[in-house]
């Protein structure tokens, strides 16, 4: 069984709990106007040109985003940070891109984490049928869900598919007990607007056993990812996420978890 | 932190580092007294120690809780003609460099002039080391080979153990008396040998407690003319002190620490050995008098941190001994690494931290001085809480304390066949390097540069740089044809250079063990005494003499590179690869892209490169481990660089992994600079494929931004990090702090900075893939975060 990943991270640490190693896997459902990864969007290998400078000398190459990797390969990595899993409660994070349209190779993947012992996370958008969500719960020790804008239409505008699937699944994954983490990114002007979050509010409130979320504020690292794949920055110019806004969010949010952080 | 410390740490941090003729002068007038060749070597080194102890200044600061200088003031320095000799150009440069001067006055220019450049002009041990050694010696010392610790410093490099603290000198001098009456009953063959030393370790005995009585003399006249009440208090105390210590064992958490210091300050005024010296596990030694004075209403937590301040400032008053030449060059800082041990295993093997560690760290912390250095030993039965507490220090960003793993520590010492007891009372000095506190002599003899052994067997035998033949004969490069026949060449080269060192460094024990001895050191290290043996002559129960390799990361990405490019892909001959090092990649971009970028590093957990770390390590030891040393113990590798990885690199031309000529190599085991690319987990991985249980100890450094040390969260998953390389037995790790200056060099020169992640809010990144917008954000807020 081959899967398409564009990239495998260890020390992964924003990711879930202790010291991660991540997957990241290719294709996703959405267009996410402010995605960071782009190179995770499309559900092919696709060309991606690096530049790397020595001193002042600049070097560009072509070279390909994403490549298909055997279940057994991949894990050859994994096993190889077992001992710091071990050390941290660390482990396996599946991200991208979204695990979720790779359904079988997911669930080989974490059920060969499973087989190890290994403490699994699936970071996802939510898009999904939701026989995928069955398929791989019984493998997953924690879900990392992104929750976007409460509004259908909205939702279609700014990724590009609706969200009534997304809330579906993210009941039926707490009411079945699961270890959630919302994660809602907070994007200047449409994330953060006090009608979609008190939307989201709304959303999260009726859901069991949420134990933490994440916001996460809108940031520039991907445009030079952007630029080496050619693509156009749909929010290019938007500026880095105020800090104190984060936090009034943060309050706003405040008595629906645990623990609501900013950052991962 | 009181107004008296401020004041203190402020006048240690403000006084500038001054070359004192102090002792240069006392030393050449008691050599200059007739007669003084009569007596044996040691006794003569006993009583020149002890005529400098009985005239030299006493320095006793306002405010002073602890008290005993080296020099005349904080930082006035002092030289050791006997040892080795500065020119009056020597002064001038040593006066004027931009880096780690000392300030040379006119007075001790004219005191050099007339009195001790005459009297020691070809009789150092500078001179013999140098008249003794061989051509082909001289040959690779010139070359950048390797350097030579004792050609300017005494061997030192050693540590106190529980013995220190737990006997007085009165308790010493009978264990002499024992000593001489088992000679007395079984003499041997060097009964006489004997005897003369230990008439010396009761001649530098008595002299320590001159020494102390003579600061209660200026003690008593300082509290007669005192009018602060409490002060006076202080000043009866301290003089209270000072007749009682060193002369008897301490009592009280003061005397402790006193005591301690008063031995210091003799043994770094005996001879400059290299390192200083060092009380080594601080917070086990000092327990059970913080225990004591605590319960009985002696000694007030505060009042125990403020004791610890003031003998925290003592060390930083004390810089090393000017160096000049390559001495300079490789170990180019004032650090004379005391480092001082926290934490680790008591010896009945039980969790060492205690509620002192604690304190200590706090001290540590508030002192922020440049000495002491400062590590923790963790071991697996150490509780998070001490971890995580050290982090919080470490994220300040001055380079310390640093971690080291207990664990790994006593599994060298033993597999060196050190008792178990002495083992668990060990740790780690100077730099990195593994001991056994209190029972070892373990020199370190010199830096080892196995990337010009490299460059050399790439030459024929040939150094470049001179066109000497230098090394072996092995065969053109261009007649190796294949990797192993070129690995083999340099292994014959790596043998040949390592057996130059070691005669050489037999030759210098010898040197030492019959003209230098340090009869004052070996009152403090078991079993001198015993033996009747001097700490330079194999006094010790312990005896190791350690050769330093340094550059494994660069030689590791040379032999995948040579390997890579050159035997598997041939995508050029040996001999085109020459050219473009003789050209230095000018007119070459294309090819040093891509072993820069294109070619496995060490430091990524890729085993292309890595099996050529391990291989290395493993010829590097199988050359060095095990020979027999002249003072009767045997000699060890360790991996560390401090500052000659710059000497090594500016004595070598361009090599094939792209560095260009003259630049720095790789320190200690840490991947090449920015090499790695994988992040820290894989640069763990790769540094745990060698074995660094067969070393006397490793060093690793690990760069990281201040905002990732932000959260408790990101904290404990750093300690993970640390906990985890020591279950696979790494040595020691030290986090350094990024800071901006460094980042700009990484928007300047990206190839060397492929390994800086930076946090960029809930996502860590490497700094290089950064648009320039967001770099310069990052910059912007490190400048911030930065305390």
């Amino acid at each position: 069984m081959l899967g398409l990943v564009f990239d495998i991270r260890s020390f992964a640490v924003h990711d879930g709990p202790g010291i991660r190693q991540t997957i990241f896997f290719k294709g996703c459902p959405l267009r996410c106007a402010w995605c960071h990864n782009p190179e995770g969007q499309e559900d092919a290998p696709e060309p991606m040109f690096m530049s790397r400078r020595i001193g002042k000398t600049s070097f560009s190459k072509e070279e390909t985003a994403g490549s298909w990797r055997s279940v057994e390969d991949i894990m050859v990595c994994v096993k190889e940070d077992i001992p710091f899993f071990e050390e941290s409660a660390g482990g396996v994070t599946l991200s991208g891109g979204e695990p979720l349209m790779q359904p079988v190779f997911a669930r080989l993947l974490l059920k060969a984490c499973k087989e190890l012992g290994i403490h699994t996370v699936v970071d996802t958008c939510g898009f999904a049928p939701p026989k995928v969500f069955e398929s791989l719960m019984p493998y997953t020790n924690l879900f990392l869900y992104d929750l976007k804008l409460a509004d259908p239409k909205q939702h279609i505008q700014c990724t590009g598919v609706g969200n009534e699937l997304i809330i579906n699944n993210l009941k039926m994954l707490a009411s079945s007990g699961k270890n959630i983490i919302i994660r809602i990114p907070l994007i200047p002007g449409i994330t953060d607007t006090v009608l979609n979050l008190a939307g989201l509010r709304l959303i999260i409130a009726t859901l069991p056993s949420i134990t933490r979320i994440d916001l996460l504020p809108y940031h520039t690292v991907a445009q030079g990812k952007y630029q080496r794949m050619g693509k156009l920055e749909p929010l290019q110019g938007k500026a880095k996420y105020d800090r104190t806004k984060a936090e009034q969010i943060k309050i706003f949010f405040q008595h629906l978890a645990p623990i609501v952080s900013i950052g991962g | 932190m009181k107004e008296r410390i401020k004041l203190l740490r402020e006048q240690s941090l403000q006084a500038i580092n001054t070359l004192s003729a102090e002792r240069a002068l006392l030393v050449t007038q008691f050599y200059n007294q007739p007669g003084i060749e009569c007596f044996s070597a040691p006794v003569q080194r006993g009583l020149a120690c002890s005529y400098i102890m009985k005239n030299k200044s006493i320095c006793i600061l306002p405010g002073e809780l602890i008290v005993g200088e080296r020099g005349p003031s904080p930082k006035a320095t002092p030289t050791y003609p006997e040892v080795c000799l500065h020119s009056l150009q020597d002064l001038d440069i040593i006066h004027s460099r931009p880096k780690v001067s000392f300030r040379v006055d006119e007075h001790t220019r004219d005191a050099y002039r007339d009195v001790v450049i005459p009297f020691w002009t070809s009789k150092t041990m500078r001179d013999r080391v140098f008249d003794t050694m061989t051509i082909e010696w001289k040959e690779a010392y010139a070359a950048g080979i390797f350097t030579e610790f004792q050609e300017q410093r005494a061997p030192g490099h050693t540590v106190a153990g529980k013995k220190l603290f737990a006997k007085g000198i009165s308790d010493l001098k009978e264990d002499i008396q024992l000593s001489r009456q088992s000679i007395d009953s079984q003499g041997d063959a060097y009964t006489d040998e004997k005897l003369e030393e230990l008439e010396a370790l009761e001649i530098v005995a008595d002299s320590i407690v001159v020494f102390a009585h003579r600061h209660a003399e200026k003690l008593e006249e300082l509290a007669c003319s005192e009018q602060n009440p409490t002060r006076q208090d202080e000043l009866l105390e301290m003089i209270r002190i000072c007749r009682r210590v060193p002369f008897y064992a301490p009592q009280t958490f003061h005397e402790a620490l006193q005591h301690y210091w008063f031995i210091h300050v003799g043994v770094i005024t005996e001879l400059n050995p290299w390192d200083s010296f060092n009380p080594g596990r601080l917070d086990q030694h000092l327990l059970p008098f913080y225990q004591q004075d605590i319960a009985n209403g002696k000694l007030t937590k505060k009042k125990a941190e403020e004791l610890l301040q003031a003998f925290w400032i003592k060390f930083n008053n004390h810089p090393s001994p000017p160096k000049m030449g390559v001495t300079a060059l490789e170990s180019n800082t004032y650090t004379d690494f005391a480092l001082i041990n926290l934490g680790g295993l008591t010896e009945d093997g039980l969790d060492g931290v205690n509620e002192l560690t604690y304190l200590i760290l706090d001290v540590i912390e508030e002192m922020r001085l440049l000495q002491p250095s400062s590590m923790v030993q963790v071991s697996k039965k150490n509780p998070d809480r001490f971890l995580n507490r050290t982090l919080q220090i470490t994220k300040t960003g001055f380079g310390q304390p640093s971690f080291f793993n207990t664990d790994a520590i006593i599994q060298q010492l033993l597999n060196q066949g050190k008792s178990l007891s002495d083992a668990r009372n060990g740790g780690a000095s100077g730099c990195v390097e593994t001991g056994a506190f209190g029972t070892e002599a373990y020199t370190l003899s010199g830096y080892f540069n196995l990337n010009k052994v490299l460059e050399i067997t790439l030459h024929d035998g040939r150094d470049p740089e001179t066109n000497k033949q230098i090394g072996l004969q092995t065969s053109k490069a261009e007649q190796l044809k294949s990797f192993e026949e070129f690995y083999t060449a340099f292994e014959k080269q790596l043998q040949y250079f390592i057996d130059i060192k070691i005669v050489g460094n037999n030759a210098i024990e010898k040197l030492y063990a019959n003209h230098m001895p340090a009869p004052f050191l070996s009152l403090f290290i078991d079993d001198c005494i015993a033996n009747a043996v001097d700490y330079n002559a194999g006094g010790a129960r312990y005896n190791t003499s350690y050769i330093q390799g340094v550059g494994l990361g660069s030689i590791t990405d040379n032999l995948t590179v040579i390997k890579k490019w050159v035997y598997d892909e041939k995508l050029l001959d040996i001999s085109d690869l020459l050219n473009v090092l003789e050209a230095n990649f000018k007119g070459f971009d294309e090819l040093r892209f891509r072993v820069i970028y294109e070619t496995p590093k060490w430091g990524n957990n890729n085993n292309q490169a890595d099996q050529h770390a391990v291989r290395v390590f493993n010829s590097f030891y199988q050359c060095v481990n095990g020979r027999p040393s002249y003072r009767g113990g045997v000699f060890r590798i360790n991996m560390l660089p401090t500052t000659s990885h710059i000497y090594f690199g500016s004595k070598m031309g361009a090599m094939p992994d792209g560095r260009l000529a003259y630049e720095p190599l790789s320190e200690g085991i840490s991947p090449v600079q920015g090499a790695d690319h994988c992040g820290p987990v894989a640069v763990l991985q790769s540094a745990s494929k060698i074995d660094h249980i067969k070393t006397g100890g490793t060093l690793l450094n690990q760069k990281f931004s201040p905002s990732f040390f932000s959260s408790q969260e990101a904290i404990t998953k750093l300690a993970a990090l640390i906990r985890t390389y020591f279950c696979l037995d790494g040595h020691h790790i030290q986090f350094n702090v990024i800071d901006v200056e460094t980042l700009r060099q990484a928007q300047k020169h990206p190839e060397k900075h492929r390994d800086l992640i930076v946090r960029v809010a809930g996502y860590s990144d490497y700094f290089n893939d950064l648009g320039e917008a967001l770099q310069n954000e990052i910059i912007r807020r490190t400048e911030h975060e930065s305390v």
